[in-house]
């Protein structure tokens, strides 16, 4: 007598919504290097010159760069939030007996992210 | 390879994805959205922005910035290829994705050296 | 009123006579206070003997009930058909494992897996009775207390596609069980450990899909067991390259 042995299929993360969650979750490190490929781009034709550079600024401003980085934007913020979501299993602080509640540890860090995000966007502008 | 440096690539996963999360989304909306949309015209004029990419505190983050998460997603590409059944060639696979993160980070220093 | 009743299809696997497995239909009254596992023992009792499968305590202490149900592995004490009714009711043997008759798995791996990971305390330096019990402050007991509630249900293997994979993987609940007694203050056996768990086929194969947590029904968190594990084991190596006399 012999057991009976069920192969998983590579389909397998169309199986339900956490699997497929999952598999974009891993995905959205696609675009995001992508873009990252792109910022790198920019530092290059900046140190190429001001026409390059222009050129370059010019090439992003069509549709399909747009969409590509509207694209990259929501992955990228996907990714933030189940980054976030998934730190406090990580990261366990204890006080004493008690554990520090998960979503206190990701709270912080989400606040963490706007500040940063703020500081960002204001040292890029306003220097 | 892959075996014995795990705790290697996986500290780089995990501090690329830091980066990915707490950093990228913004610069994706200024340098990729705002500024192609001719949002933010006086910050991304050229001298103001060769000035600023420039410094060496900006080089330097510039290259935590692109260069971590490229590891993030040799980690995250390598294991999603190996989860859709890509068994047989595990090492192949491993030894691209990490290799192809490390001529990024790489190439991301030849460019910030050319500032 | 006629009794109303509750449709279930059951996995079929009878080695003996099936070269494939199939589904059988079966019609059982439905309560509202009746879980999966009281229909499928009303089917054993009354409509066909022949059905086999794993039950105990029918409380979810024992772990002996974990089944698929309409694809989600659950524990059938603990599921009741009033989430399901009218529809049909799905019963399967737990994913990723061999089935070794109808709704029986063969769990060897899973029993060879757990006593992989050596879970049970290690001393540095074994006392003698005489020398009184190894005392732990209710702190360090917080410690490690939720990651050993397992019941050993293997929900967490049936949820894993990493172990449907891979069944070399040793699974979330060895490597929550060995991170159970890694953090217990009584224990120093974490380096006997670590060569189980810090390779490939341990703490490193998995990817964090994070299911093993969302159907625990101990509230165990195997997939944060696996992350801190990963978190503390790379730690290691980042000491043993700064400090490369140091000892662990």
């Amino acid at each position: 007598m012999s057991a009976y042995r069920r192969a998983m299929p590579s389909t397998w993360w169309l199986r339900n919504r956490a699997y497929f969650l999952f598999m974009v979750r891993e995905l959205t490190s696609v675009p995001i290097a992508v873009y990252l490929i792109l910022l790198l781009l920019m530092v290059r034709k900046l140190a190429a010159g001001q026409e390059a550079y222009e050129a370059y600024l010019r090439f992003l401003a069509t549709p399909g760069m747009v969409a590509f980085h509207l694209l990259a934007l929501a992955a990228a913020l996907f990714h933030a939030v189940t980054w976030i979501n998934i730190t406090p299993k990580v990261l366990v602080v204890r006080v004493g007996e008690n554990r520090v509640p998960p979503a206190l540890v990701a709270g912080a860090n989400y606040a963490a992210w706007i500040v940063v995000s703020i500081l960002i966007a204001w040292i890029v502008v306003r220097s | 390879m892959a075996g014995s440096r795990e705790p290697l690539w996986w500290l780089l996963f995990a501090a690329g994805g830091t980066v990915a999360a707490f950093l990228v989304p913004i610069h994706i909306a200024l340098s990729g959205i705002a500024a192609p949309a001719g949002l933010l015209q006086e910050t991304f004029a050229y001298d103001r922005m060769r000035a600023l990419v420039s410094h060496p505190v900006s080089r330097f983050y510039l290259f935590v910035l692109i260069a971590l998460p490229l590891f993030h997603w040799a980690h995250r590409f390598r294991f999603t290829l190996v989860d859709l059944g890509v068994h047989s060639a595990r090492r192949l696979i491993a030894v691209l994705c990490y290799g192809t993160a490390v001529a990024g980070a790489l190439a991301t220093v030849a460019v910030l050296l050319t500032l | 009123m006629p009794q109303p009743t509750i449709t279930l299809n059951i996995f079929r696997y009878r080695p003996e006579q099936d070269q494939e497995p199939g589904f059988q239909t079966y019609e059982v009254p439905y309560r509202t206070d009746w879980v999966v596992l009281d229909a499928i023992n009303y089917i054993k009792d009354t409509l066909d003997g022949s059905l086999s499968y794993r039950w105990s305590c029918r409380m979810g202490i024992c772990g002996s009930c974990g089944m698929m149900i309409n694809g989600v592995p659950k524990l059938s004490c603990a599921t009741f058909l009033k989430e399901y009714y009218p529809a049909p009711v799905r019963v399967e043997p737990l994913a990723n494992f061999p089935v070794e008759r109808d709704l029986v798995i063969v769990l060897d791996d899973f029993m060879q897996k757990l006593t992989s990971i050596k879970p049970w305390i290690i001393p540095k330096e074994a006392k003698p009775l005489s020398a009184g019990e190894y005392r732990q402050t209710p702190a360090e007991l917080a410690r490690y207390k939720q990651f050993s509630m397992c019941i050993n249900c293997m929900l967490c293997y049936a949820a894993c596609p990493v172990y449907g994979l891979e069944p070399r993987f040793l699974g979330p609940a060895a490597i929550a069980l060995a991170q159970r007694y890694n953090l217990d203050s009584r224990d120093q056996g974490r380096s006997e450990r670590q060569e189980v768990l810090a390779t490939e086929e341990g703490i490193w194969d998995c990817t964090l899909v994070g299911e093993c947590t969302t159907v625990c029904p101990a509230h165990v968190d195997p997939a944060g067991a696996i992350q801190q594990a990963k978190l503390a084991t790379a730690l290691d190596w980042v000491k043993g390259v700064l400090i490369p006399w140091g000892k662990r």
